[in-house]
């Protein structure tokens, strides 16, 4: 190893070619030339809820700071930033995903769905949230978003999981409050399993 | 007793926006002209600051300034500074913030800042600091010096640092599970003649214990925003109570608290550590004034293990004597405790827990806190009793069959009833129906039934059940209710109660539409603002709330109720007194036809003024009610006062748990196959939410026995584990499929409702019953330490004799 390569100088070396790169994709995307081989467009078509939304977007910025700083959806929470919480949750292409650990870059083709998605067009609730209300599912909140995708996106693969199936489905998401058996008994309440 | 909202489920009003992602918290604020700060935090366990050289960094295009210990009022140990700069004390402190247009140049500017240290002695392990010769973690000791009790639910800030040391014979002594004979401790109370009483006892059982603290890791970090208009200072940050944290953020920030807007509608999770205002809140307000600029500083998930509290451990031993007849006749417990870099430690809470939970005929506690170069520690869920519960439970069950008795049977001779004592002061209780929340937990678990399943189900699968209980003082009195009758008939509840997700915030208030007997559609709740006029109320910790705020709403209703008698008395005549309430009207007990809507009250009480109208009030309110009823006055009838109803004794938050698991003998991993918890906590006010607090707590507890704790590194004091899945809260996995949780819903004559709290027993009780069933599954063997990890369990099996490991505590 380059004795002169020190961990932070690579670092530093890495953020300097991205601010690099950045500016030089700003020129080429301003001019409307065609970019040189490895830079990076900025100015991204996304689709998120439905909607299709143009974006700036740096080469190292995650989903979850362009849904929150960017397009203004903060349902998605960063209890961590670091893949290992949950609280960021959300979908790409009915998949859930932690947005905290996910480059928008990566995502910019794939159908992005938060939970301020998830009502109907008239209002109605989707049967997730209408559930988790009525189990008094969330505590403080905090991750209930996450919660939410993650049982989202089991449903859409298994209508009618088990509980244990619900439980190793959701395992992805913390709750520091504790509201385990609540997420589930939405979870088996939105599946049409409880009454 | 019939009652139309109490005992009723409801649909909280945030919880659509918990659910929707239309919720926010602190973080989720932006303000135009926002800049961003970030932390520099020490590298260093101990040592303090010699030079900051930041003029890189401020020549940065972007950087806007920084902010030091130096812009803050000085602060004298063991007081934890919002920034170090004489006292560095633990790995992580804060020592100064960089504000800047952007995070990423915030943080560029930090790694532009050169900051000198001078390195001192530190400690992570209280043992090795109360040996002769031990580093101490402070320059002038290692001890608190209290000069004041702390507050209930709390663990109080010391006023001063002192240095204890013991012989190097003592700590042997009390590392190998002896009493240290001679050693000093600070604090000791006893009621009894104690060495009397042991003599009586024909069952002695002496144990070490030892309890690892651990961070309290609220999911939202404590991140605020803060910018100032007109003089007033717009504060968005996280507490778990609301307006108690008023006057003292104010002070923070040195301001009228008539100019301090604290904005804070949710709360992620706060378990002790958002109690009050926290230091790093004085530099996100005070920065923000400096720079005239709206600023956020995020505190990083790492951070929040720095600054975010952790619950407090013990090292301890403890002698147990019971009687011939099972009953408790002696406890004498020692314990120090460890309050990290700051704080106070629980010694005292922990052998009250005892006091209470087996009322004891005599009893002695000696204890002190002593301080370590690791994170400071505050009060979190239940301080004290509940790591005394987790470890208690199994040396109490180890006495019970050394004198032959049944584990449930044993708790039933010494289960705390109505004439209950507690303490060194062995002061009475406001209720107590806990016998009878231990038969329920026996019937519902099927206790009689399990105790007769064989141990061992498979070769290398053994069952174990257990049985355990907690306890934490449930309620004050002597704060404030507010309420205020619109013209349009709309009943609005005001509370100061900040949310921290337990929807308490929410369910005291029914407790006023209880009394007024109104429909809750045409209630609303007024909270999460302090310019949405609210009063003074209520701490929210050590399962305050419940007790406290349906008292004060209760006056509140009563007060409205008063002035709704003597409006229509003086429409229609006679006296207050003839008059009655009902289908939100108020109307002449004799001849309902006289009488007048809510709505027209309120609007006679806008025309007559005075205390009707808010325009006058009472006395005794505490000022931020005044300010918050001369904000209201005019706009309808304001129902208002202090709570003085009468209250003595202790008002009990009680609970038991019983457990059964399945252990595995070769990885020493187990399963929990059937969790039962029984509250005791007076009358179910709001039903779905007391099981959301026994399960949220039951979840807690299953972290304390088997997953959570500070590990350091001895040799360079740098934590080991600050992030979510190393000091790992219990996930779905780490629970039953399913909980089953239920309460005994008799009324504590105190509460006007009969409420009282429940957060921290949640805890106690399934904490102190697992630990109970994982020894019952190793025949008994105590580990007298928490958490009991898998390789613990292995190497016990193994028969390689780990049990306390000498009281070794924050590493392996």
């Amino acid at each position: 190893m380059n004795p002169k390569l020190t961990r932070r100088r690579f670092i530093k070396g890495v953020i300097a070619s991205g601010v690099a790169a950045a500016s030089t994709s700003l020129w080429y995307t301003a001019s409307g030339q065609n970019r040189p081989a490895g830079a990076v467009e900025r100015l991204l078509t996304i689709n998120v809820n439905g909607q299709t939304r143009r974006v700036d977007v740096a080469p190292q910025e995650t989903l979850a700071h362009t849904l929150r700083y960017k397009l203004g959806l903060t349902g998605a929470k960063l209890g961590c930033n670091r893949g290992e919480c949950g609280s960021c949750t959300v979908l790409a292409d009915d998949v859930n995903i932690y947005s905290c650990s996910t480059l928008t870059h990566e995502v910019k083709n794939k159908a992005i769905l938060t939970v301020e998605g998830l009502r109907a067009a008239d209002g109605t609730l989707h049967p997730v949230q209408a559930a988790f209300i009525q189990e008094l599912s969330p505590a403080c909140g905090f991750c209930t978003s996450g919660q939410i995708m993650s049982a989202v996106a089991l449903l859409k693969s298994n209508p009618r999981p088990t509980r244990a199936e619900a439980r190793q489905a959701l395992s992805g998401n913390l709750c520091r409050c504790g509201a385990y058996d609540h997420y589930l008994n939405g979870v088996m309440r939105a599946s049409g399993q409880l009454s | 007793m019939t009652y139309m909202h109490i005992g009723k489920d409801f649909t909280p009003p945030d919880i659509e926006g918990k659910v929707t992602g239309m919720a926010r918290y602190a973080e989720d604020f932006r303000r135009d002209g926002l800049v961003f700060a970030r932390l520099l935090t020490s590298p260093i366990p101990a040592g303090r600051v010699v030079n900051i050289d930041a003029s890189e960094a401020l020549a940065m295009p972007g950087v806007l300034g920084i902010f030091t210990a130096d812009d803050l009022p000085e602060s004298k140990p063991p007081a934890n500074p919002a920034l170090a700069k004489e006292f560095i004390t633990y790995i992580g402190q804060p020592i100064l913030a960089v504000a800047a247009e952007s995070e990423e140049l915030a943080e560029a500017a930090i790694e532009r800042i050169v900051v000198e240290y001078e390195r001192r002695p530190f400690v992570v392990d209280p043992l090795d600091t109360l040996i002769e010769g031990g580093p101490d973690p402070y320059p002038m000791g290692n001890s608190l010096i209290r000069t004041g009790e702390a507050a209930a639910g709390t663990t109080a800030s010391g006023s001063g640092v002192g240095q204890i040391k013991w012989t190097a014979d003592q700590i042997a002594s009390f590392r190998a599970g002896r009493f240290p004979t001679g050693a000093t401790f600070p604090e000791e109370w006893m009621y009894g003649d104690v060495d009397a009483a042991f003599a009586q006892c024909s069952t002695i059982v002496e144990e070490p214990f030892v309890t690892i603290g651990y961070p309290h890791h609220s999911l939202e970090s404590r991140t605020g925003m803060a910018y100032w208009e007109n003089g007033k200072c717009y504060f968005h940050g996280s507490l778990q109570s609301h307006t108690v944290g008023h006057d003292a953020l104010s002070a923070m920030l040195e301001i009228d608290p008539a100019n301090l807007v604290f904005i804070n509608e949710n709360t992620g999770g706060g378990f002790g550590s958002k109690i009050f205002p926290y230091p790093v809140m004085a530099v996100t307000g005070r920065f923000a004034r400096q720079l005239n600029r709206p600023l956020q500083l995020r505190i990083t998930r790492a951070e929040e293990f720095y600054i975010g509290s952790a619950r407090s451990g013990m090292q301890g031993w403890i002698k147990v004597g019971l009687r011939d007849n099972g009953r408790v006749g002696a406890v004498d417990v020692a314990i120090v405790g460890d309050a990290g870099a700051g704080g106070g430690a629980s010694g005292s809470s922990a052998a009250e827990h005892i006091s209470i939970m087996y009322q004891p005929e005599s009893m002695r506690f000696r204890g002190m806190s002593l301080y370590t170069n690791t994170a400071p520690r505050g009060a979190q869920r239940g301080p004290g009793q509940n790591e005394m519960a987790a470890v208690l439970s199994p040396i109490m069950d180890k006495a019970a069959r050394q004198a032959g008795v049944d584990l449930v049977e044993f708790r039933r001779l010494n289960a705390p009833g109505m004439e209950a004592k507690i303490g060194p002061r062995q002061g009475g209780l406001s209720s107590s129906y806990y016998p009878q929340a231990l038969d329920m937990a026996a019937a519902d678990f099927g206790w009689e039934q399990k105790r007769t399943l064989p141990r061992q189900i498979s070769a290398t699968k053994v069952r174990g059940i257990g049985v355990g209980e907690g306890y934490h003082s449930a309620g004050a009195s002597g704060y404030d209710g507010l309420l205020r009758i619109a013209p349009d008939g709309k009943i609005y509840l005001h509370t100061g109660v900040g949310n921290l997700g337990t929807y308490s915030y929410a369910a005291v208030v029914r407790a006023a539409a209880e009394a007024l007997q109104c429909n809750w559609e045409n209630c609303v709740i007024v909270h999460g603002r302090t310019d949405y006029h609210l009063q003074h109320s209520t701490y929210q910790g050590g399962s305050n709330t419940m007790f406290t705020e349906t008292r004060s709403s209760h006056v509140a209703a009563m007060d409205a109720i008063r002035k709704l008698k003597q409006i229509a008395a003086a429409q229609f005549g006679g006296a207050a007194d003839d008059y009655s309430i009902g289908g939100e009207r108020v109307f002449l007990t004799s001849d309902s036809s006289k009488g007048m809507t809510y709505g027209e009250a309120a609007q006679k009480a806008i025309e007559m003024g005075g205390e009707y109208s808010g325009a006058s009030f009472p006395e005794d309110i505490h000022n931020t009610t005044k300010r918050a009823v001369q904000g209201l006055a005019g706009t309808g009838l304001i129902g208002v006062g202090k709570d003085t109803l009468p209250k003595s004794g202790t008002a009990p938050g009680f609970a038991v748990a019983m457990v059964e698991i399945e252990l595995d003998t070769e990885t020493g991993k187990f399963d929990i196959l059937n969790y039962t918890g029984i509250a005791e906590c007076g009358t179910i006010v709001h039903p779905i939410g007391l099981r959301q607090a026994m399960n949220g707590g039951g979840v807690w507890g299953f972290g304390m026995a088997a997953y959570e704790r500070h590990v350091y590194d001895p040799q360079n004091g740098l934590p080991a584990n600050v992030g979510l899945y190393q000091s790992k809260p219990p996930t779905y996995l780490d629970v039953p499929v399913q909980m089953n949780c239920s309460a005994t819903d008799m009324p504590d004559p105190q509460s006007p409702v009969g409420a009282r709290g429940i957060g921290e027993p949640a805890q106690g009780c399934a904490v102190a019953a697992l630990m109970s069933a994982i020894s019952d599954a190793l025949d008994g063997h105590l580990f007298n330490r928490t958490p009991v990890t898998p390789d613990m369990i292995v190497n016990h099996i193994a028969q390689n004799g780990f049990n306390t490991g000498d009281l070794k505590t924050n590493t392996f």
